[in-house]
């Protein structure tokens, strides 16, 4: 990507524009939460101005023509995913509520008392904890497919756990969000599908880096989060094969969900509106639609190498400072730099750095297991975005150099 | 720069590098875990209690620069003294590091006093405060605070 290519699409983000601290803001906290385009805050701008209604049943203007965009975002999610139908594609409040909400329709059913629900020690806590409520309240097993000393999966643990464990459900990470490394998914999920294991993969992380196919990963289901793919918060994403859906009850109770209601029998609607009780977040998935089509103006493959080159710059600048660490490091990495200093613990780095402008996060991650496997209380992590820039990547290697020489 | 070498002040970055009374404590009459659930740190305070006196005390675990000197700074502050004495000093630390909080003064509290340029750093008072919450629990006889569950 060339720098004026770059610098138009900086300016489709107004916030990378502002100071903090005093400094020009160098956002490096991307896989927590990315930053917005333009085009998002004028589309839920417009939806209040102009659109806003609740959708479904209403008979007035307004109803039809809300109820036509929110429809039409899940069109645009499922064109993103290359989900077969749009009725695969059901809205959350986010990745973690689309993981609840699998781990609580398929209680009782596919995962009853004794079945084995196997992970991976690099999950985030979001498809930990899900799980580990499950096993209490019904007495599931959770089984934990080890990672190697530098972070990695290790592939073979986890199919021979899927072997010998006879999982009914394997969930785990397609990129880790602390450590940026990309599992070999498609391997695994055909060697599970060759054992009859459905799989769930967290593509919270993949989804604002790569495009992702869901047919072609054959993935039973797949949840993802729309804040950190430049959409607005408190938006996610769950898709599922049709007929994996149509098997799930309900996940919550209440209005759009029903066919009828009476106080002897409810019966309820298909997928996806089964699994969307309640009024939902219109505006978000409108605007997380908008999100979707300003990535997809972009040119993609351009977009990934830039972030390649960002990574490498990033790599080779950590690497070149005595004392620093780069903690997971693999062949196959979405542009996430874990690191630690030996002077330096990541909450003093990362307030150093806040004073430069520069926000990176410090800390577990919410992969404390993972860090617990790695021997460390946390990192500090740089995530990079297509909108960052060499220049900012070459700051951070100085702002670094300059907080060895402080701490000594 | 100016807030970020108030909280970095030589005095922190000294303690940091060679903390006072680190390490296991032989003979220790009361241990507590202190545990920041925001970043995973953990700070083990160690007691020997005799009579109404806190004779000796060691801190041990991983941390920020904050979270080490100031646990640091705390044990040279305490050891030898009254518990009365002790809970005193403490509740006088913690209420300074909130955010309007009462200072602290060099000539009356010591180097603790330079533990007070967290205040501008809201994020990091919990690292301040991780070695204290840990002190308080072993007086009470607690195996384990959280910073979460202590307050600030």
């Amino acid at each position: 990507m060339t720098d004026p290519e770059l610098a138009r699409i900086r300016e489709d983000f107004p916030i990378l524009s502002r100071e903090v601290n005093g400094k020009p803001l160098v956002y490096l906290d991307n896989a927590a939460t990315s930053q917005k385009p333009r085009a998002v805050m004028e589309r839920l701008d417009r939806f209040y101005a102009r659109e806003n209604a609740n959708i479904h049943r209403g008979v007035h203007a307004l109803s039809q023509a809300a109820t036509e965009a929110y429809e039409q975002s899940r069109e645009r999610v499922a064109r993103f995913i290359g989900a077969p139908a749009a009725g695969q594609v059901v809205f959350t409040r986010g990745a973690t509520e689309a993981v609840n909400l699998v781990a609580s329709s398929l209680s009782g059913n596919l995962l009853q008392a004794g079945s084995t629900v196997l992970i991976t020690n690099m999950e985030h806590h979001a498809n930990i904890v899900p799980w580990q409520l499950l096993r209490d309240r019904t007495g599931i097993r959770l089984e934990v497919a080890r990672v190697d000393d530098d972070g990695l999966l290790e592939v073979e643990d986890l199919k021979k756990k899927i072997v010998e464990l006879k999982p009914s459900l394997l969930s785990m990470v397609y990129v880790s969000n602390s450590l940026g490394l990309v599992n070999p998914v498609r391997e695994i999920i055909a060697f599970a599908h060759q054992h009859s294991v459905p799989v769930l993969l967290d593509c919270a992380q993949a989804v604002p880096h790569f495009p992702v196919d869901v047919q072609e990963l054959d993935c039973e289901w797949m949840v993802f989060s729309g804040h950190k793919v430049f959409g607005p918060s408190g938006t996610g994403v769950l898709y599922g094969k049709a007929e994996r859906l149509e098997a799930m009850p309900p996940y919550q109770g209440g209005g759009d969900m029903i066919e009828s209601v009476s106080f002897e029998k409810t019966v309820f609607k298909g997928p996806p509106e089964r699994f969307e009780a309640g009024t939902p977040n219109i505006a978000g998935a409108i605007g997380l639609a908008a999100a979707l089509d300003y990535l997809d103006s972009l040119d993609r493959e351009a977009l990934v190498q830039h972030e390649g080159a960002l990574l490498a710059a990033a790599r080779e600048g950590l690497e070149s400072l005595p004392g620093v660490r780069i903690i997971g490091n693999g062949p196959d990495k979405a542009s996430v730099v874990s690191f630690v200093m030996d002077s330096a613990h990541p909450h003093d780095i990362a307030s150093f750095l806040d004073v430069e402008g520069i926000a990176i996060r410090s800390g577990h991650h919410c992969t404390q297991p993972l860090m617990t496997r790695l021997g460390l209380t946390g990192t500090a992590r740089a995530s990079f975005a297509f909108y960052n820039s060499m220049a900012e990547v070459e700051l951070l290697v100085r702002s670094l150099e300059k907080i060895r020489k402080f701490f000594g | 720069m100016a807030d970020i070498e108030e909280l970095y002040q030589e005095i922190i970055l000294e303690h940091n590098k060679r903390p006072r009374n680190y390490g296991p404590l032989a003979g220790s009459t009361h241990q507590a875990d202190g545990h920041n659930p925001l970043c995973g740190d953990e700070i083990k305070v160690s007691l020997v209690l005799e009579g109404d006196r806190l004779r000796s005390i060691h801190f041990q675990g991983q941390g920020c620069a904050i979270s080490r000197a100031s646990a640091s700074m705390m044990t040279e502050a305490v050891a030898g003294k009254r518990i009365t004495e002790v809970r005193r000093i403490a509740d006088t630390v913690l209420k300074a590091l909130q955010l309007h909080g009462p200072d602290l003064v060099l000539e009356r509290d010591g180097e603790l006093a330079s533990l007070l340029g967290v205040r501008k750093f809201p994020a990091r008072v919990k690292c301040a405060t991780l070695g204290w919450h840990a002190l308080l629990a072993a007086l009470d006889g607690q195996q384990r605070i959280s910073t979460e569950s202590a307050g600030a």
